[in-house]
């Protein structure tokens, strides 16, 4: 999945990030940069510090020192631990996605699935009904969803549905980024292969800029351009996918490529 | 007894209706803004009027001409105990016609007969915040408001239109002020939201015991949630009022025995007897004068 | 001609005479004075007093009796009139250290100096109905001298020992807060947290309290203290330069010892919960410092889980006044909302009979 994206300007620059939880070290010293439609793996074993730099990233957390520019839609370069609140919150529901492990904490678990979808819309200002509608419909029909559960709660969806409606929800108004923690997580095998496929297909088709924690090695190998291996809350090895599932460097990875990757 | 009540002007002391009065002015200075203020236990059970009942009291002079209605009717249980109690602590002149009122504090509807310059129209709020059954936390409606995030609130509008093909909300239906503010209009039916847009007279809204006083300034637009394709409508009654024939009005079902016999009344009383007093006659009239 | 069946100014007054021929009761039994309702009924004077938060004996006998023994509505009467009184200012922290103790408990110490003082209590009597109760004479009780040895507070003597977490660490030079001033602002400061519980609702907080202790945002406690019994109160007068009595309150305070753990940054320590109402109120102060206890998981980094350990849900919801008359409103008209609802759901049944006559037809 190797491709050249050096010609163009990043969209994301990763300066020096650290974060410390009082005296314990959740990551340190990340750098990196991410172009559009780039998709990063960050890959590593629980306690790594994968999940604190995801959420630092996405400004979930706010990191000890470092800085994390995100260049805006108007061009304009920001860095996203400066913005405001408003700013923040604007940025997370139209340029951003966030796709948790667990749909429950991206989705609205009471509402149907069709205003899951919309209310991004109706966030950024939309205000007709048979639009946002006709939008919920199609996103619904891209993730695989029949168009007859669009007035149902996703309390009433099995887990790889719920999955799959979070997806839309977040991909509806054409962010940039997307963040994804586990996003096949808790799911059986065969819902997963489904759900990767689909992702794949998503991100490819939208050009989308991806960052997904994983700690599973077929996930980085069939979703991502390049990844970075965590260990004990620092980055160790970092290259083109391929180049590290195939020929890894560190003694780590090599570890756990040849005792997990059977891909 | 070691000390016999002596009350103040108008109940609250005069500490009291100063800070009430720093709160109404900030609210109109923000129309549709939910201003915090310092709420006192009244004479009356919290959700009873309180809020209205303070702001009544931080406003009132002796000249003024106070009108309490509930319901839209005067003689509803609870706008007399209101009446009688500024009657009795600020012994101000009391009116049952809208147009002589320079008050009128109100629970559930608004008159029908448009309200002038000059005029006051003081609402009792039971819950002030648009977003609380979208949102139980007031910390974060707080900051919904603040960042103007009100997606949520056509989130319920649309679930509402997906299950039941309309807007299900008959009643304290949401509007936005001034293009900023989403605001709870109190109770009142959704026939009333249109008579905030621009009106003349000084609305003024009091929730004692969520401790939150907001306004609509004269002539502020006031603007009631839809969708594009699902406009915002009011109801429409089929027949006029039974006593005095209006239409376009607000109406009260009166069951007139328990086998669905019923008629329709004006639910303003002020409206209905000046209607009748000047010779309008509805069928129950006409039937009454054939007798 | 019809005429609508609404309430007017002549129902409620026959309703209120009624009421009060109701409260008055049979007029061949003598009515009852407020000395007797001070004296012989005098924990429901304190929680009117306490939960009224105005301290005067009379005005809450007055309060009981004219609810006719209804706690909530008497408390409600106190509140109502407290709110229209002038505000000189504020007097100075009361001394519970150097209270007058008429009752004096630890469960954390077996002897402690100051000694356990039982006092008035409830406490191992058999609940057994007593007929010789009403009208009998009483022996006087037996009395002594007051012991000039001092009873220090428990929590005291465990912070001399660093065992105890400080008691609070707020700015001295801080004003401190006033809820019936200053409308709450979510999340507060730990100062209108225990005004509000002070007054908060008796049977609201002895649940919350007992819910933290079956599991629900458990915090271990142990009763470090009880104390019962008179302080002065002071208030400073900028004229004269220093502070003058203006009398004594009767108070109960109660101090519960919780474990904590430890963090980073501070040892293992005890932590507290306080609890302080007018009058004798125990049960109340028991379960107010629990809450107080429950409430500070925050500032300790536990998670909150637990309704008692909710700030916005506890304090929204204890004030008894407030909710009593929320409720209660639900009786007052709602016909024209309800009008509203009908009118929908009417059309909303029309057009669902519509569609099945529809499909039926097809």
């Amino acid at each position: 999945m190797s491709q050249d994206f050096s010609h163009q300007e990043p969209l994301l620059r990763v300066e020096g990030l650290t974060k410390y939880y009082g005296s314990r070290l959740g990551c340190a010293h990340v750098d990196f940069d991410l172009w559009p439609g780039e998709v990063l793996a960050i890959v590593g074993e629980s306690g790594s510090g994968k999940t604190t730099l995801l959420n630092s990233l996405s400004a979930t957390l706010e990191p000890t020192s470092g800085k994390t520019m995100y260049r805006m839609r108007d061009g304009q370069w920001r860095n996203i631990y400066e913005l405001s609140e408003a700013e923040r919150r604007f940025l997370v529901r139209t340029d951003w996605g966030f796709v948790h492990q667990n749909p429950a904490d991206g989705l609205r678990m009471t509402v149907s699935a069709g205003a899951n979808v919309g209310e991004r819309l109706m966030a950024v200002g939309d205000r007709n009904y048979a639009h946002i509608r006709d939008t919920a419909l199609d996103w619904l029909g891209r993730v695989e969803i029949a168009a007859d559960r669009i007035d149902d709660q996703p309390r009433s969806f099995s887990g790889g549905m719920r999955q799959r409606l979070q997806i839309a929800r977040n991909l509806v108004t054409g962010p940039r980024l997307v963040f994804m923690d586990e996003p096949t997580g808790g799911l059986d095998v065969s819902v997963q292969a489904r759900l990767l496929d689909l992702l794949r297909g998503l991100v490819g088709e939208l050009g989308l800029a991806a960052i997904v924690v994983t700690h599973d090695l077929a996930v980085a190998r069939l979703l991502s351009h390049r990844m970075m291996v965590m260990k004990d809350g620092y980055v160790i090895e970092a290259g083109l996918t391929d180049r590290v599932l195939d020929d890894p460097r560190e003694p780590y990875t090599q570890l756990l490529v040849s005792s997990i990757l059977q891909v | 007894m070691t000390t016999t009540a002596q009350y103040n002007f108008a109940y609250l002391d005069e500490q009291t209706k100063r800070m009430i009065r720093r709160a109404i002015l900030k609210a109109i200075a923000i129309p549709g803004y939910q201003v915090p203020f310092s709420s006192r236990e009244m004479p009356m059970p919290y959700g009873w009027g309180t809020g209205g009942v303070q702001v009544t009291a931080s406003i009132i002079g002796p000249n003024d001409v106070l009108k309490v209605i509930d319901q839209g009717a005067d003689d509803t249980t609870n706008a007399v105990s209101i009446r009688a109690f500024f009657a009795k602590v600020a012994r101000v002149a009391t009116t049952t016609h809208t147009s002589d009122a320079t008050i009128i504090q109100t629970r559930h509807r608004i008159p029908e007969k448009p309200l002038g310059q000059g005029q006051i129209l003081v609402y009792q709020v039971p819950i002030p915040e648009p977003l609380r059954f979208l949102e139980p936390r007031e910390t974060e409606t707080r900051k919904m408001h603040a960042l103007e995030e009100y997606g949520l609130m056509h989130v319920k509008l649309y679930e509402d239109i997906a299950r039941h093909g309309r807007i299900a909300t008959t009643y304290a239906y949401p509007v936005k002020v001034e293009g900023r503010y989403v605001m709870d209009p109190s109770p009142t039916p959704k026939f009333d939201n249109p008579k905030m847009h621009m009106s003349a007279a000084l609305q003024l809204f009091g929730a004692g015991r969520e401790h939150r006083i907001y306004a609509v300034p004269p002539y502020t637009e006031v603007v009631s949630l839809d969708f594009e394709d699902h406009p915002f409508t009011i109801q429409h009654f089929e027949d006029p009022c039974a006593l005095c024939g209006a239409e376009q009005v607000y109406l009260d079902e009166v069951i007139l025995d328990d086998r669905g016999g019923h008629m329709y009344v004006c639910s303003d009383t002020d409206n209905c007897e000046e209607r009748r007093a000047a010779g309008h006659v509805g069928t129950l009239g006409m039937q009454e004068a054939a007798e | 001609m019809y005429v609508a069946v609404k309430g007017g100014e002549a129902a409620i007054a026959n309703a209120h005479a009624l009421l009060a021929d109701r409260r008055r009761g049979d007029r061949s039994v003598p009515a009852l004075r407020l000395d007797q309702i001070v004296e012989q009924l005098g924990l429901a004077v304190d929680r009117a007093m306490g939960e009224g938060s105005l301290y005067d004996k009379e005005l809450a006998a007055l309060a009981l009796l004219q609810a006719r023994g209804d706690l909530i509505e008497a408390i409600f009467l106190v509140r109502a009139y407290r709110t229209t009184l002038p505000r000189f200012g504020y007097s100075n922290p009361i001394d519970t250290g150097s209270m007058l103790i008429e009752r004096r408990i630890s469960a954390t110490f077996k002897d402690l100096p100051g000694g356990q003082l039982l006092g008035p209590t409830f406490d191992y009597t058999h609940r057994l109905l007593d007929p010789a109760i009403a009208g009998g004479e009483v022996p006087a009780p037996i009395t002594r001298e007051a012991d000039v040895e001092q009873a220090p507070r428990v929590t005291d003597m465990l912070g001399r020992q660093g065992l105890m977490e400080p008691d609070g660490d707020t700015d001295p030079d801080r004003e401190v807060g006033d809820l019936t001033r200053e409308p709450l602002d979510f999340p507060l400061d730990r100062d209108l947290r225990l005004q509000a519980l002070a007054r908060g609702d008796e049977g609201f907080l002895l649940a919350l309290g007992y819910s933290t202790q079956r599991g629900y945002g458990r915090s271990h406690p142990f009763v470090g203290e009880i104390r019962i019994g008179e302080v002065e109160v002071e208030f400073d007068v900028p004229e004269l330069g220093f502070a003058v009595s203006l009398g004594r309150v009767r108070v109960t305070e109660c101090q519960m010892v919780n474990q904590f753990k430890g963090s980073a940054k501070v040892p293992p320590q005890f932590t507290r919960g306080y609890g302080l109402v007018f009058g004798q109120a125990e049960r109340k102060a028991m379960a107010m410092s629990l809450v107080d206890r429950a409430l500070r998981a925050r500032e300790f980094g536990e998670d909150v889980v637990a309704p008692a350990q909710d700030e916005e849900f506890v304090i929204s919801h204890s004030d008894n006044v407030q909710a009593t008359g929320f409720v209660e409103h639900l009786k007052l008209p709602h016909y024209v909302d309800f009008q509203a609802e009908l009118d929908l759901i009417r059309r909303m049944r029309a057009e669902h009979d519509a569609a099945d006559m529809k499909e039926a037809a097809e």
